[in-house]
């Protein structure tokens, strides 16, 4: 498989703190890397990092081969496409909410139009094209939050923890229809979240960072089957059962 | 009701009216366009006296209209730094006054609304592909309630005020005379009767351009 992300030597500092400090790390082409680790653990400055939206100590962050090609970070950012915690929609319809991505490329109307009823429906949401944003419920809001993604066709998907702030039966739904729309598209995305069974149900490979590091990356079979250290262990809540062995 | 008929009566009194909008609507239009940028850099910006400026702002939204109109008469009197503009005792005089006292509440007005936005909102713009000019945009969109407001605030300040425009217009009758010095002019000759239908004119006026605002402002709001 093509790598099509690839970070080096990455180290980010906030307010004279390191909070991120990874030595290397690949995305391959298609492939979904769930990103776990507790609250503060730099999961998040890692997708911000990853979009530009964060300007590391150092570090080299090559999308696609992007740090050699000169592109200004509009124009990398363009490639990828991002989701956060909160849906963040603007005050206006759900139509527009979903081309307000489309519209910043100045893509033509009809083939905006086009591709905002295509992820509508593809998110079940096509009967709310045209409610006011600030009428939805969290789950759909969130959902139009991911037909706005998507309806991108970005080459890289980051999502920032799309599920933390929807209650269960939401969630379970999102879930599954985010992994069959992300199986369809065979899109490249990052996953963040600090819930492990998301990350198994959705992440081809887990990558475990705890105070900064990265710890741990692999398959969630290979993580669980041998944690690295006894911090993984305890994140993964095998502390007893590593203790033993 | 005497009042009436002379605001009916008198073709200057009209002038004088339309002057007052005239001079006012471009102030206010001016500082506007001064203050969205300022009040957007200051919203957003990271910069060595970013609280020093801050500070001044906030300060300049209670400027005092006659310390402006000192200050300005000085700038554009004949012998002063901008007196070969021979600026003094016009409609522009007042214009630059009314923009010195509207900037400033206009841009303190935006800074607060834009800040009341969730900031994470422009990491979400700017992780859609906006560029910074498109992501200003979005976030004026998102505050143009708050921005109406503003909007409203600077005009009314510079509508109602009478020190400036006085002593950088020089309240000349057909060229510089506008409602508020007209009022202090009709006072000072006790002539209540025009001093009062000037007034109604005033109120009338404030009253009508508010409402239109906070029409629009509340229909926005509404959906």
């Amino acid at each position: 498989m093509t790598i099509v992300l690839e970070i080096r030597d990455l180290l980010v500092r906030l307010d004279q703190k390191i909070v991120l400090d990874i030595d290397a790390l690949t995305v391959e082409n298609g492939e979904i890397l769930a990103v776990v680790g507790p609250n503060g653990a730099g999961k998040s400055t890692l997708l911000l990092a990853v979009a530009h939206l964060l300007k590391p100590v150092h570090g080299v962050i090559s999308f696609d081969g992007s740090h050699a090609c000169g592109e200004t970070d509009t124009q990398y950012r363009r490639h990828l496409s991002l989701v956060l915690q909160e849906p963040l929609l603007l005050d206006t319809s759900v139509f527009d909410n979903v081309a307000t991505g489309l519209r910043f490329r100045q893509l033509p109307r009809a083939e905006t139009k086009q591709r905002v009823e295509t992820w509508l429906k593809r998110f079940g949401i096509e009967h709310l094209r045209n409610r006011p944003a600030c009428k939805l419920s969290g789950g759909e809001a969130q959902r139009v939050s991911l037909a706005r993604a998507f309806s991108l066709q970005p080459e890289l998907l980051l999502l920032d923890e799309p599920f933390s702030a929807l209650d269960s039966p939401s969630r379970t739904r999102l879930l599954e229809d985010l992994k069959t729309v992300l199986t369809e598209t065979n899109t490249t995305t990052i996953f963040i979240t600090h819930d492990l069974k998301e990350a198994s149900s959705l992440g081809e490979r887990m990558a475990v960072i705890l105070n900064g590091k990265l710890h741990q990356i692999g398959t969630p079979d290979e993580i669980y089957a041998n944690p690295k250290d006894d911090e993984v262990r305890a994140f993964l809540g095998l502390a007893g059962k590593g203790s033993d062995s | 009701m005497d009042f009436i008929r002379t605001i009916f009566s008198d073709p200057e009194i009209w002038q004088i009216t339309l002057l007052s909008l005239k001079l006012s609507g471009v102030g206010t239009l001016l500082s506007l366009l001064i203050g969205l940028p300022l009040g957007t850099l200051l919203a957003y910006g990271k910069f060595p006296g970013r609280s020093i400026f801050m500070s001044i702002v906030n300060a300049g939204m209670g400027l005092p209209p006659v310390v402006v109109g000192l200050a300005v008469a000085m700038l554009l009197w004949r012998s002063g730094p901008l007196g070969s503009l021979r600026l003094i005792y016009t409609p522009s005089a007042i214009v630059i006054a009314q923009t010195v006292i509207a900037a400033p509440v206009v841009t303190g007005l935006t800074s607060a609304a834009l800040q009341q936005l969730n900031p994470r909102l422009r990491l979400q713009l700017l992780g859609l592909g906006a560029s910074q000019t498109q992501v200003i945009l979005h976030m004026w969109w998102e505050s143009r309630l708050p921005l109406l407001a503003a909007l409203m605030a600077g005009f009314g300040s510079v509508i109602s005020e009478v020190g400036a425009s006085m002593m950088v217009g020089g309240n000349i009758r057909y060229q510089t005379r506008v409602l508020t010095t007209a009022i202090v002019l009709e006072t000072s000759k006790g002539q209540f009767d025009v001093a009062i239908a000037l007034s109604a004119l005033l109120l009338a006026v404030t009253f009508l351009i508010n409402l239109t605002l906070t029409w629009i402002q509340q229909r926005g709001a509404k959906q």
